[in-house]
């Protein structure tokens, strides 16, 4: 830690939440109980058990399932679209007011620290439902045909990286464009969800129209299997998006995946440094690096390369890893064991590989899982800490000499969901950005998320745009009724 | 021969790959027939290696073809509907002989791939400005977002119109920047066959359209595992397989355009879906400042 402040404790009260022993699942506006054997969710901070969550079986799948088809052709699908669109504004507003309830329990479930959870998770949460609302009765306008339809129940399966925030990205546009939803929260994070079913119900949205079946892998593929769903949305890693595009084959589905990512985050020799240290801090350490987007690989031209790496280390040591509940904090904690010991893993490998690891020093909490933040140096391309997405607060840096080296290195992966550049230069930026794969580019920042603003892959990042114009088409039948 | 009758030069069928017309690897041939079922021509019957070298081909081509102004793809385009124009009777001949059509029929089907491909040349320059956007961030940036190709398309042509189908699944996915490995029709190859020489003798880059004659059912799997295939169109996939093929893309999160259920009528309005399923949207975020 920095010798020349020293921080007090300043943790948010978690009072402002109120967590149920345990919680059923939501259908067709009640919670009911699951027919499978519930589980619990975890505090990753403290490994404290927060409550237990009931796991939706076939059967209840099926129950949600109809639930929303019965609330499709009965309620949602016939509402004028201008109330539909009054519903996901009043969802969006009870967001804001009950803001730092959602952003407290995120924060406890998942991992993340409150200033995150505050000023990021749930205020975009609030917006991508503002941004929805304003669509519902305005789809003839989006350049998708004069009359497009929605595509009726959509199942909908989210990671555990951004809970609430994922939540929104799928439900927003699902109810704008006129669908149901059945959505399956992460194994776990599934906190969050829960009370956005109490949001759904304090906003008088009909039962039905989003259900909430919360359980862990088999509860996701019933719902991805499911006959009756016509729209699969899924976001998650690339194996599992696989498996889910391989179990949609050959039916009407309609299918979205928004898989990993291993971006290249590059910096040229005229960028400003301070303000790139930032960027790349940003880039591989906000939500302790559980970001599909995360700039992971550190492309740094090669005569800047010693300048860059002892910013960034010097930066990185007054980085504070501890309590997630804390205001002061900068890292939280793992959200799983599980995802702790792949990072590990892949750590190891990258040091038996023959990279070199550098960690600050820092205290790690007891109890909980956690990671400092670690950037290895001398990665070589083929190095798997350069291939394989790690998930957590772990940076590679490579270097290039040459502009086309830096492309031909960023575009050296399967994946293409994000990249960065760092540059003083505008004309360099867009030349650069242009021959980048990948399905976002940043200049001269990083992890920038907007309802507006189209998210989405290139190659085995998956496919389908979320937010913005494009966004909506993933939830409507084109042109042709494909 | 005897008397004056001339003796007919007949043409050696071949694959267009990579800008050339190699025959298969494999040495394969086989019979091509009109719709009643008499000869028409030995066609060069494309196997697995060949589908790898022609995705080998489209591969190298992306850079220059994707990298190419819109304006010049599209006078590149064009051209092609000139030459194709040149070849008119050829072409009917051709389709009236596979389909099994009137001259009439065929005439009006050949003007219709024309036409419907100089449709296909106009749209390279407005995609942008109709797919793409600028995105009203909260935020100090100049946030937009373009349609750009996704790569290597592979394309199962359409197995009844061969011709006018052809043209209708081809053009869209070199409108939109893509470069195109083909299955042809199996049994009716002769006018992809010369719709290669039209495009070997137009200004289209070598590698930016293989067309590989031969057996969907054979190929299909091949190019829908191969990866560095980007995205396949299943529209001629042989009945049944069309569901394994889509199954097989998910290994390499391809791009999939299921077919459809019945081959359509390709007379109708073509609208955007062709070129939108084989079009990425790449968004950027570009600071503003003094």
């Amino acid at each position: 830690m920095s010798s020349v402040f020293e921080y007090a404790p300043a943790p948010e009260s978690r009072s402002i939440v109120d967590i149920a022993p345990s919680y059923g699942l939501f259908i067709d506006g009640e919670f009911v109980d699951g027919t499978g054997e519930a589980m619990k969710t975890v505090n990753p901070a403290t490994e404290e058990v927060l409550s237990e969550i009931a796991v939706g079986t076939d059967a209840d799948v099926d129950r949600a399932v109809k639930a929303a088809r019965r609330a499709f052709s009965r309620v949602w699908g016939p509402m004028r679209p201008a109330d539909r669109g009054k519903y996901l504004f009043r969802i969006a507003r009870l967001l804001q007011e009950r803001a730092r309830e959602f952003a407290v329990l995120e924060s406890l479930d998942n991992g993340k620290p409150i200033r995150e959870s505050r000023d990021v998770d749930v205020p975009l949460a609030a917006a991508h439902f503002f941004y929805h609302a304003g669509w519902a009765d305005k789809l003839e306008h989006a350049g998708l045909g004069p009359a497009p339809r929605p595509l009726g129940v959509a199942g909908q399966v989210i990671p555990w990286n951004f809970p609430l925030l994922m939540l929104a990205w799928k439900i927003a546009p699902a109810l704008a464009t006129g669908n149901t939803v059945v959505l399956k929260p992460a194994e776990t994070t599934p906190l969050t969800a829960l009370l956005f079913a109490e949001v759904c119900r304090q906003a008088d949205l009909p039962p039905g129209v989003v259900n909430i079946v919360t359980g862990a892998g088999d509860t996701g593929r019933a719902v991805v299997e499911h006959d009756d769903v016509d729209k699969v949305a899924f976001t998650g890693s690339t194996e599992v998006g696989r498996s889910i595009a391989r179990a949609v084959a050959g039916t009407r589905k309609k299918l979205t995946l928004e898989l990993g990512g291993k971006a290249a985050n590059i910096v040229f020799d005229d960028a400003p440094i301070d303000q790139a240290v930032e960027g790349i801090v940003q880039g591989i350490f906000f939500n302790q690096g559980h970001v599909c987007c995360a700039g992971s690989r550190l492309l740094v031209q090669e005569n800047v390369h010693d300048e860059v790496v002892a910013a960034l280390q010097r930066r990185i040591g007054t980085l504070r890893v501890g309590d997630p509940l804390d205001k002061n904090t900068d890292i939280g904690a793992i959200n799983s064991a599980e995802q702790l010991a792949r990072i590990r893993e892949l750590s190891d490998i990258g040091e038996a590989e023959g990279a070199t690891r550098w960690q600050p020093a820092c205290d790690l909490p007891d109890r909980g899982f956690w990671f400092p933040p670690t950037v290895f140096t001398d990665v070589s391309a083929a190095h798997r800490i350069a291939r394989d997405e790690v998930f957590g607060p772990v940076l590679s840096v490579l270097t290039f000499r040459t502009p086309d080296e830096a492309v031909a290195k960023a575009n050296n992966t399967t994946y293409g969901l994000s990249a960065g550049i760092w540059s003083e230069k505008g004309s360099r930026i867009l030349a650069i950005a242009d021959k980048l794969r990948a399905g976002v580019v940043w200049a001269n920042t990083f992890n920038q998320f907007d309802p507006t603003s189209p998210f989405g892959g290139y190659k085995q990042s998956g496919y389908g745009r979320e937010g913005g114009r494009h966004g909506l088409a993933s939830y409507l039948a084109s042109e042709d009724g494909q | 021969m005897i008397g004056n009758e001339r003796l007919a030069v007949r043409k050696t069928y071949k694959l267009y790959l990579g800008g050339a017309f190699p025959r298969s690897e494999s040495g394969r041939t086989y019979e091509v027939t009109d719709s009643k079922g008499a000869f028409l021509a030995n066609a060069a019957r494309a196997s697995r290696k060949d589908a790898r070298d022609a995705v080998v081909a489209a591969r190298a081509a992306f850079a220059g073809w994707s990298g190419a102004t819109a304006y010049n793809r599209g006078q590149v385009l064009y051209r092609v509907a000139e030459v194709m124009e040149g070849r008119h009777a050829q072409f009917c001949e051709e389709v009236a002989a596979g389909e099994g059509l009137s001259t009439g029929k065929a005439r009006a089907a050949v003007d219709a791939a024309i036409d419907r491909w100089v449709w296909y040349a106009g749209w390279t320059d407005k995609l942008a400005a109709v797919l793409g956007s600028a995105n009203p961030v909260a935020g100090p940036y100049f946030d937009f977002s373009l349609p750009e190709p996704t790569g290597v398309v592979a394309v199962l042509a359409p197995q009844r119109s061969s011709l006018l189908g052809l043209v209708s699944v081809l053009a869209p996915v070199l409108a939109s920047g893509n470069t195109a490995v083909v299955v042809t029709s199996k049994a009716r190859p002769l006018p992809a066959v010369t719709l290669g020489e039209v495009l070997a003798t137009s200004d289209v880059p070598g590698g930016v359209v293989n067309l590989l004659t031969g057996d969907a059912a054979e190929l299909g799997s091949w190019l829908a595992e191969h990866d560095d295939v980007d995205a396949i169109d299943l529209t001629g996939a042989p009945p049944g397989r069309a569901m394994e093929f889509e199954r097989e893309a998910a290994g390499s999160i391809k791009r999939v355009l299921r077919p459809p259920a019945e081959e359509p009528d390709w007379a109708g309005d073509p609208g955007l879906t062709r070129m939108r399923a084989f079009l990425e949207t790449k968004t950027v975020w570009h600071p503003k400042g003094f």
